[in-house]
C-alpha cells in the first residue's frame, strides 16, 4: 500500500527520538555548587581525606547537601555559593598544600541518567565564564637544546671509547667532529652510527672531519616531543592552580589550548603558567681564575654566571643534570630548623646525579635558573625570539654521593626555600613557550550569552512554527514536530559527544539550522502541491513529493556540511562551536525531516482515500 | 496558504542583462571599497587587547578617555558597546614584553580611577603571530570551501552547473565582504563563520535550482535551454521564498535577541541570504546559460537509475 510504512520502522524512528530525548534530558536539571578536592602529585584523595572534609565542615558549621569520594576525588554539593565559598577557604587552611580545592558546578544529573551516561551539555567559556590561552612552543629552541645535548653526549662517547679527537662543535644545524688522525675518524664514525641511528653521518678523509645532521624525523620527534612536555607540565601547573574541569590540549604543530571556566583571578594564572623557567645543576669550576674570566678571559670548558646579587661565579660548561629529571621538590626545614628543598629526580636522572656527584664530594654545585623571556621580534618565520635569562640561584657543597632523592640546604629564608622548590617543581621546560592569545569571559556576560542565545532560539523557533502552520496547515504541525525533534536530537548528541562544547556561536547554528531545516519539508511540501495541481491522487502526490524531493534534499545538505566541515577543520575556540552545532544540525534535520516527517504523514494520512489535504 | 500564484512561466532569463549589469556593478564597487576603505579588521585578526567592563551607572566616556591617557594609554579606542554601561576598550599591539597583562592592568586602574565597582565582562588578548595565522586561515578556509564545492557539484551535476554555482557562491561572498567594507562593520571570527554559512546556504539554494532544471531539460523535449531554465525558476520559486523567509526570520530573532556579540554574525548572514537568494535565480542561472548548457550535456545520465522515473512522468 502506498505511504505505509512497515511497524518496525514507524517503531525506529520513535526509538531515535526517544533515545535523542532521554539524553538531552540531563540539561534539564540544574546545578550544585561544589567544591571538589584532588590531590596534587601523586597523593589520592582517599576516604580518610573524606572523613577529614567532613569533620572539618561540621566543625565550621557549614551545611553540605552530600559528600562522595570518586575517582581519587572528593566532591561536596552545597545547596547554595556562599556555603560553597566559605567551605573552599575553611578546607584550604585545613587540608593543605598537597591538595588542590576548587570551586565547581556539578549537575544535578539523576542517578539513573548518569548511570546510562547522562550528562548535560558543556558550556564553553563564552557561555561559563572563565580563561582560555593559547601558548606557542618555542620550537627553535627545543632544536638548538637538543643539538647542545648531542654534542656533550658525542664527547663522552668519545671519551668513553678513548677516542682522540681535536673538537666537537656546532656548525649551523650540524654537529661537526674534528679529528688528528683517520683511524680516529673511521672508529668514531662506525661508533656513531651504531649509537645515532637518526643522524646522518658524513665523513671528509681530507679535512678530517665527521658532519652529523638530524633527520627530518629526529627533527620532527623533537618538535613533537617539546610539545608534549609543554603539555605535561602545564597541565601540572594548572593542577596548582585549583581548577575545576580544566583544558589542556595541542592545537596544531606548535599551539597548546588552556582552558581555565571559572577562573576570574587571570594575572595568577598567567604568572604561574608563563614561568618559562629551565633548571640546571652544574659543577663550579673551583681550578679557572675568577679574576681573569671577569677580564673577559673565560676558560674553554667554563661559563661565567652571576647570582640575583650580581655576585659572578664561575661554573663548568658540562651540564649535570637538567630540570627536567625533576619530578618533585619541597621546601622544609633541616635537623637544625634551618630552611632546606629536597628534591626528587626520576631514575634516569638519579643514575645522572649519582655518576656526576661520586667524585666531586666535597665540591661546590650551582643551580642555575633559566629564564626565556620573549622579546617583541621575530624572525623569518614569524616566531618570538625568545632572550635567554640565566641566574645562580643556589650554591651549595656537595655532602655525599647524591642519588634519587637529595636536598639543598642554604636558602636565607623559609620564603626563598619555598619558592625555589616552586621553581624547581614548576618543571623544567625543554623548550620555552608565549602566550599568544587570552581571552577572558566575566561571569556575569556568560549567564547572559546564555540568556540571549535561549532567547533567540525560543523566538526564532517559533517564528517558524506559527509561520509554517499558517503557510501550510496540517502539514505545517507536522513540521513543527520534526523541527521539534531536530531539536532534541541536536541537544541529546551534544551531550553524548564527549568533546562537543556549547558556545554562544554554537546557539546561532541551532538557531540557523532551525531556518534551513525547514527547507527540506518545504521542498517536499511544494513538490505535494504541485503534484496535486497536475492532477495526481493525494496518495500519489504524497508519495512522488516525498521522492523526488529526496535527492535534491541531499545533495543540498551534503554541499552545506562540506563547509561546516571546513569550518569545524579550521575554526578554533567559539568558532568550531558553531561548525559542531551546524554540522550535527544538518544531518539530524535530514533525518527528522525527511524520515521523520515521513512516518507522521504516513500514520495519519497513509492508505486512505482522500479528496482534499490540509497542505 | 500560498504567497505565490503563478500560472504562467516567469521570464526570468529576459532580464539576466539588467542582472548582470547590476552584480557587476556591485561587485566592481565591493572591489574598490574593499582596495579603499579595506575591512574594518576585529582584535582577532589585528592582534591587540581589548577589555570589556561593565559599569553600575552610565558610563562617561570622556572621563574614561582622560583617565587612560594619564595612565599611557593614549592609543586607547573606547566606546560603548550594546549599553551605556558597558564599555569597550581597544589597545593596539604593544612592544611591551608582558602584552598579555595589559588587560588586567587598565581593569586595575579603572577599579582604582573611577571608585565604582568595575564588573569585568571580557578581556582578550591576541598576540600578531595568531592574527596573521587566523586571517590565512580563514582565506584558505575559504578558498577551500569552494574548491570541494566545485569537485562535488561538478560530480554530482555538470561542469557549467559547478562554475555557475562557485561563481554565484564568490559574487555572494565578495559582496558580503563588500557590505562590511562600505559600512565599516568589524570582521571577526564570527563573521568569518557567518561567511562560510553563507556559502553554504547560497549553495543550498542553487542546487536546488540547477537540481530542477537539470530535471526539466530531460523532462520537457523541443525546448530552448533559456525556457527550460525559466520553467524551472518559477517552479522553484515559492520554495525559494519560503526557505529564505524562514531563515530571515530566525536571524532576525537572532539580530534583535541574540546580543551585541553575535551582531556582525547575524548581519552578515542576514545580507548574505538575500544575496545568496538573488544569486541563485540569477546568477548560477546566468553562467551556467551562458557557457551554453543544453540539453545534450544532461541526457548521458539518464540512462542510469533515473529511467524509470522517466517513464512515470510521462503522460
Amino acid at each position: 500500500m502506498l505511504n505505509k510504512y512497515p511497524l518496525w520502522k514507524t517503531l525506529m524512528v520513535a526509538l531515535v527520538v526517544a533515545l535523542g530525548a532521554l539524553y538531552a534530558a540531563p540539561n534539564l536539571y540544574g546545578e550544585d555548587p561544589a567544591v571538589q578536592v584532588s590531590g596534587l602529585r601523586g597523593v589520592e584523595a582517599s576516604a580518610e581525606t573524606l572523613a577529614t572534609i567532613k569533620s572539618t565542615l561540621q566543625q565550621e558549621n557549614i551545611e553540605f547537601a552530600n559528600i562522595e569520594l570518586e575517582n581519587g576525588q572528593v566532591l561536596t554539593r552545597f545547596k547554595n555559593t556562599e556555603a560553597q565559598l566559605k567551605a573552599r577557604d575553611v578546607l584550604d587552611d585545613a587540608l593543605g598544600r598537597q591538595y588542590s580545592i576548587a570551586l565547581n558546578l556539578t549537575p544535578q544529573t539523576p542517578e539513573w541518567l548518569a548511570a546510562i551516561g547522562g550528562t548535560p551539555m558543556k558550556l564553553g567559556l563564552d557561555l561559563s565564564g572563565g580563561v582560555s590561552f593559547l601558548m606557542e612552543v618555542n620550537m627553535s629552541e627545543a632544536i638548538n637544546k637538543a643539538k647542545v645535548g648531542m654534542v656533550g653526549d658525542f664527547r663522552g662517547d668519545l671519551i668513553n671509547e678513548k677516542i682522540r679527537y681535536q673538537t666537537v662543535k656546532e656548525v649551523n644545524d650540524d654537529i661537526v667532529v674534528i679529528f688528528r688522525k683517520a683511524e680516529d675518524l673511521e672508529a668514531a664514525q662506525s661508533l656513531f652510527k651504531k649509537n645515532y641511528r637518526d643522524l646522518v653521518l658524513a665523513a671528509d678523509e681530507d679535512t678530517l672531519t665527521l658532519t652529523a645532521k638530524m633527520t627530518d624525523e629526529k627533527l620532527k620527534e623533537i618538535r613533537e616531543y617539546a610539545l608534549q612536555q609543554n603539555i605535561t607540565i602545564i597541565r601540572n601547573r594548572v593542577n596548582e592552580l585549583g581548577v575545576a574541569e580544566p583544558l589542556v590540549q595541542r592545537q596544531g604543530k606548535k599551539h597548546i589550548v588552556i582552558e581555565l571556566p571559572g577562573v576570574q583571578d587571570t594575572a595568577k594564572a598567567k604568572e604561574i603558567l608563563n614561568a618559562t623557567a629551565t633548571i640546571e645543576f652544574r659543577l663550579v669550576d673551583t681550578e679557572g681564575d675568577l679574576n681573569q674570566a671577569l677580564n673577559g678571559r673565560v676558560p674553554a670548558n667554563a661559563i661565567l654566571l652571576r647570582d640575583k646579587n650580581g655576585q659572578p661565579t664561575l661554573l663548568k660548561k658540562r651540564v649535570m643534570l637538567t630540570g627536567d629529571h625533576i619530578t618533585d621538590a619541597k621546601s622544609g626545614f633541616d635537623e637544625y630548623s634551618r630552611p632546606q628543598v629536597n628534591i626528587s629526580l626520576d631514575s634516569a636522572g638519579g643514575s645522572k646525579m649519582s655518576n656526576g656527584t661520586k667524585s666531586n664530594v666535597g665540591k661546590p654545585m650551582a643551580t642555575v635558573f633559566i629564564e626565556y623571556k620573549p622579546t617583541d621580534k621575530r624572525d623569518g618565520e614569524g616566531n618570538i625570539i625568545f632572550e635567554k635569562v640565566e641566574e645562580i640561584i643556589s650554591v651549595a657543597t656537595i655532602q655525599s654521593r647524591l642519588g634519587k632523592t637529595f636536598r639543598i640546604t642554604g636558602a636565607s629564608s623559609p620564603a626563598e626555600a619555598h619558592n625555589l622548590a616552586l621553581l624547581l617543581r614548576a618543571g623544567a621546560l625543554i623548550a620555552p613557550i608565549t602566550i599568544v592569545e587570552e581571552r577572558t569571559v566575566g561571569p556575569t556576560l556568560g549567564a547572559e550569552n546564555v540568556k540571549l542565545g535561549f532567547q533567540a532560539i525560543v523566538l526564532g523557533f517559533a517564528l517558524v512554527f506559527i509561520f509554517m502552520i499558517i503557510y501550510y496547515k496540517a502539514f505545517g504541525v507536522v513540521a513543527n514536530f520534526a523541527l521539534g525533534a531536530n531539536l532534541v536530537l541536536i541537544v541529546g548528541i551534544m551531550s553524548l559527544i564527549p568533546g562537543a562544547t556549547l558556545t554562544l556561536p554554537g546557539m546561532a547554528g541551532i538557531v540557523l539550522t532551525v531556518g534551513m531545516a525547514v527547507d527540506a519539508n518545504v521542498l517536499i511540501f511544494e513538490r505535494i502541491r504541485e503534484e496535486i495541481r497536475e492532477g495526481k491522487t493525494i496518495q500519489q502526490a504524497i508519495h512522488q513529493g516525498y521522492e523526488s524531493a529526496f535527492s535534491t534534499i541531499i545533495d543540498a545538505n551534503i554541499t552545506t556540511l562540506i563547509a561546516a566541515l571546513i569550518l569545524f577543520a579550521v575554526g578554533t575556540g567559539p568558532v568550531k562551536g558553531f561548525a559542531v552545532t551546524l554540522s550535527i544540525g544538518i544531518i539530524t534535520s535530514m533525518f527528522t525531516s525527511v524520515v521523520g516527517s515521513r512516518t507522521i504523514v504516513n500514520a495519519i494520512w497513509g492508505g486512505k482515500r482522500l479528496k482534499k489535504l490540509s497542505i | 496558504m500560498q504567497i505565490l500564484q503563478l500560472k504562467n512561466t516567469v521570464a526570468f532569463m529576459s532580464y539576466r542583462k539588467y542582472a548582470f549589469i547590476f552584480s557587476v556593478l556591485l561587485m566592481i564597487a565591493s572591489i574598490v571599497s574593499l582596495a579603499t576603505n579595506k575591512l574594518n579588521f576585529g582584535l582577532d585578526f589585528t592582534g591587540g587587547t581589548l577589555i570589556e567592563v561593565g559599569f553600575e551607572k552610565a558610563a562617561d566616556l570622556e572621563a574614561l578617555r582622560t583617565v587612560m591617557e594619564t595612565n599611557g594609554f593614549a592609543d586607547a579606542k573606547i566606546q560603548f558597546y550594546g549599553s551605556s554601561r558597558d564599555v569597550v576598550i581597544r589597545l593596539g599591539l604593544r612592544e611591551d614584553v608582558k602584552a598579555e597583562m595589559l588587560g588586567n592592568e587598565v581593569l586595575e586602574i579603572l577599579q582604582s580611577s573611577t571608585g565604582q565597582t568595575v564588573d569585568m565582562r571580557r578581556i582578550e588578548f591576541v598576540g600578531a603571530s595568531v592574527g596573521d595565522e587566523l586571517a590565512e586561515q580563514g582565506g584558505l578556509a575559504m578558498l577551500t570551501a569552494l574548491i570541494c564545492i566545485l569537485i562535488y557539484v561538478a560530480f554530482r551535476f555538470e561542469w557549467r552547473f559547478a562554475i555557475g554555482s562557485v561563481v554565484a557562491l564568490f559574487h555572494d561572498v565578495l559582496l558580503t565582504l563588500g557590505l562590511f567594507s562600505v559600512l565599516q562593520l568589524e570582521f571577526d571570527l564570527t563573521v568569518l563563520a557567518a561567511i562560510l554559512a553563507v556559502i553554504g546556504y547560497s549553495l543550498n539554494d542553487t542546487i536546488v535550482v540547477s537540481d530542477r532544471i537539470r530535471e526539466n531539460f530531460r523532462k520537457i523535449r523541443n525546448t530552448e535551454p533559456e525556457d527550460v531554465i525559466n520553467i524551472s525558476l518559477t517552479q522553484t520559486l515559492s520554495r525559494t521564498f519560503i526557505t529564505s523567509i524562514t531563515t530571515l526570520l530566525v536571524l532576525a530573532a537572532l539580530f534583535f535577541k541574540g546580543g551585541a556579540l553575535i551582531h556582525g554574525f547575524a548581519t552578515a548572514l542576514l545580507f548574505g541570504v538575500f544575496v545568496g537568494t538573488y544569486s541563485s535565480i540569477y546568477v548560477a542561472s546566468f553562467v551556467a546559460l551562458a557557457l551554453g548548457i543544453s540539453r545534450d550535456d544532461l541526457i548521458p545520465e539518464v540512462i542510469e537509475k533515473e529511467g524509470e522515473d522517466q517513464e512515470a512522468m510521462m503522460p
